[in-house]
């Protein structure tokens, strides 16, 4: 077999293929109910409901959105100049890291110049996590997929050596927990009452930000020019090595906000479970918005309402949690061959 | 000192090479899929499916030897999905890697669920226990270390020199390695780069699988979440460090299993004791992450890994 590229693809051609892979998606989903025991109708109505159905439901598939919007857009800012950080896992939890050690009690300072000041440091927290893979890669040439994965493993141990000794809560009864952030380094929620914090509006303020710097910069241009073809892009004169250091310091900054934003807005402190892979999710929820920053909220919308919805229906019916997961693979995988057949045709020969 | 006497026992020795296999295993996987031009990052989900799938069939009455068979057809089934959206469709490795990993642990732990949903710990089965080979067991020091072993790491050593005979001395390792070097080159011999590829990645993600298995039928004797956690990743390390060569990457494979034998032994001596234990479960990471250091600058790295090849195309 072989690819054709296709000339002017019509709307049948550029709709179809994703749409055939959110349906196959689906039945795949379906099926693996069924090999549980379970009514695959009432799975994914359940799923449904469990995530959209109701306001506590909305609110809760919001907030677990709001991470993954971040890590989502760290991904996207990376992959789109082919600088593969697999390590957002590690720089989620750098952020969360500075967020305690400087919000319980180090820095007295108001709400309103405490929070962004937090913010701030696990940006450069993330930022600097993520530079000694970039420096690694454009000083020695050593693959950033396996120092940024092998990363994870090393800043989880560190994290739990850190709970497990210094920044262990004298009052945690034995937990390897931090002590609680004070409650000026606490995101208010954005309406009183309801149980969603400005995490969530600050993620889509960062998803702004960055679409501005992808489509108006020339950092933006400069990152895109370095992913589809670096000697092209070194031919052309843009400092790839600069660009290259610039989009890790901007994603390992996105992904730590992640770590900021969940202590902040949400658990008040550091655990080893603060993520339950946020990181990686993050590599779905950009490739399913096709690197879009915007795409990014809406991806990470979906994939959210996925998980939450699967745990409700994992209560419900029975069928493992882990559906979410093969649901999500499965759609990664089926949507960047369905992207590819948008633009090209199978023939034979 | 203690850490010296610790580097002339036995069975420091024996334990450095029961790490090594499934690193082995998963290493030689690992190389074939590059060696054709081909990133496979669907190790670490292969080997958690490979663990899963050899103890399960082990555990619902199946041989041993049956239980490796089961392990590397699941391997191998993942390594057709991998390739057929990396080789013909020339998708990106990375992303389809990553994705497969995650298929993998994911289909793997619901089916695990499924198999067994009202266990709280895992039930155990009948492992490949160490058979010492006649004579050569008897030798001071090398016999009890390398051939008092089960066979399942006797299987990776002959696989090492078979993997390599392949390669290097007969025309089919010619054409993998012509498939990642220079692919314009076998298509021109009238050869299909496209089923030297797929191939290669099927094969290799069927080691890989085996390399898990081992966890879960040799090394243990039941199957745990997290149990491969990470080791896939080092595995890619180590073919770099290997410089794509089976002998250099089994070397680097003992080399390193030895530092995990060692640090768990100084663990428990008295300048162990004084440093947390996290300290000595990174240097596994922080080894590879330097080895890739020390060798990416020198390292042939095959022409057209990651590089897709569409016919006609130049």
């Amino acid at each position: 077999m072989r690819l054709e590229p296709i000339e002017n693809p019509g709307i049948a051609r550029r709709l179809g293929p994703p749409a055939l892979a959110l349906g196959a998606t689906v039945v795949i989903a379906s099926l693996l109910a069924m090999v549980a025991g379970a009514n695959p109708f009432s799975v994914l109505g359940l799923i449904l409901k469990g995530a959209f159905g109701s306001q506590f439901a909305i609110l809760e598939t919001l907030n677990r959105a709001t991470p993954l919007i971040f890590t989502g857009l760290a991904v996207a800012v990376a992959f789109r100049a082919k600088f593969w950080n697999i390590g957002a896992e590690a720089q989620l939890y750098g952020g969360a890291l500075v967020t305690v050690v400087f919000g319980t009690g180090m820095l007295a300072l108001p709400a309103y110049s405490m929070l962004p000041l937090l913010a701030l440091l696990a940006v450069i927290a993330g930022a600097l996590l993520l530079l000694v893979p970039a420096i690694l890669k454009v000083r020695f040439g050593v693959d950033e997929v396996v120092t940024t994965l092998l990363f994870n493993f090393i800043f989880l141990l560190f994290i739990s050596m850190l709970l497990e000794g210094p920044l262990k809560d004298p009052m945690g009864m034995g937990w390897p927990k931090s002590a609680r952030v004070l409650p000026e380094a606490r995101l208010p929620r954005i309406v009183e009452g309801l149980r969603l914090h400005w995490g969530f509006a600050l993620a889509l303020i960062a998803a702004l930000c960055v679409w501005v710097i992808q489509t108006r910069t020339t950092l933006g241009y400069e990152m895109r020019a370095v992913g589809l073809n670096r000697e092209a892009a070194a031919f052309a004169g843009i400092p790839v090595n600069r660009v290259l250091l610039q989009t890790a310091l901007l994603s390992g900054g996105l992904a730590a906000l992640a770590g900021f934003s969940e202590v902040s807005g949400l658990k008040g402190s550091l655990t080893l479970d603060l993520s339950p892979g946020y990181g990686y999710t993050g590599i779905i929820v950009a490739m399913l918005a096709l690197l879009n920053p915007l795409g990014v909220v809406i991806s990470a919308l979906f994939v959210a309402g996925i998980f939450v919805g699967a745990d409700s229906m994992s209560r419900a019916a029975g069928v493992p949690t882990y559906l979410a997961d093969i649901m999500l693979a499965t759609a990664l995988l089926l949507m960047v061959l369905a992207i590819l057949l948008t633009r090209f045709r199978v023939v034979r020969g | 000192m203690e850490i010296l006497e610790i580097l002339f026992t036995a069975s420091f020795w024996a334990a450095a090479i029961r790490i090594a296999t499934p690193l082995i295993l998963g290493t030689l996987g690992e190389l074939i899929c590059e060696r054709a031009g081909v990133l496979n990052l669907g190790i670490e989900g292969i080997m958690v499916a490979g663990a899963f799938a050899g103890w399960m069939a082990v555990y619902s009455g199946t041989g041993l030897w049956m239980g490796v068979a089961v392990a590397m057809g699941v391997g191998m089934l993942f390594g057709l999905l991998h390739s057929i959206l990396t080789v013909p469709f020339g998708l990106s490795q990375h992303v389809v890697g990553l994705g497969v990993t995650l298929l993998a642990t994911s289909s793997t732990y619901y089916a695990y669920r499924l198999a067994l949903p009202e266990v709280t710990s895992p039930p155990k089965i009948t492992a490949f226990q160490p058979y010492e080979i006649p004579v050569l067991s008897d030798l001071p020091l090398v016999g009890p270390a390398l051939f008092s072993q089960t066979p399942f790491t006797y299987l990776a050593f002959v696989l090492v020199l078979a993997v390599s005979l392949i390669l290097f001395r007969t025309p089919l390792g010619l054409a993998v390695r012509a498939a990642g070097e220079n692919p314009a080159a076998v298509a021109a011999q009238g050869l299909s780069v496209t089923a030297i590829r797929m191939g290669a990645v099927i094969v290799g993600s069927g080691f890989m699988a085996m390399g898990g298995a081992f966890l879960t039928m040799s090394a243990f004797d039941s199957f745990f979440f997290e149990m491969v956690n990470g080791r896939g990743w080092i595995c890619i390390a180590l073919v770099v460090f290997g410089s794509w060569m089976p002998g250099k990457a089994l070397l680097g494979a003992v080399l390193f299993a030895a530092f995990d034998a060692l640090q768990i032994r100084v663990q428990q001596t008295e300048f162990g004791a004084d440093i947390p234990y996290q300290i000595f479960l990174m240097m596994p990471y922080i080894l590879s992450i330097l080895a890739l250091i020390l060798m990416s600058r020198r390292a042939q790295v095959p022409a057209a890994l990651m590089v897709p090849f569409n016919k006609g195309e130049r």
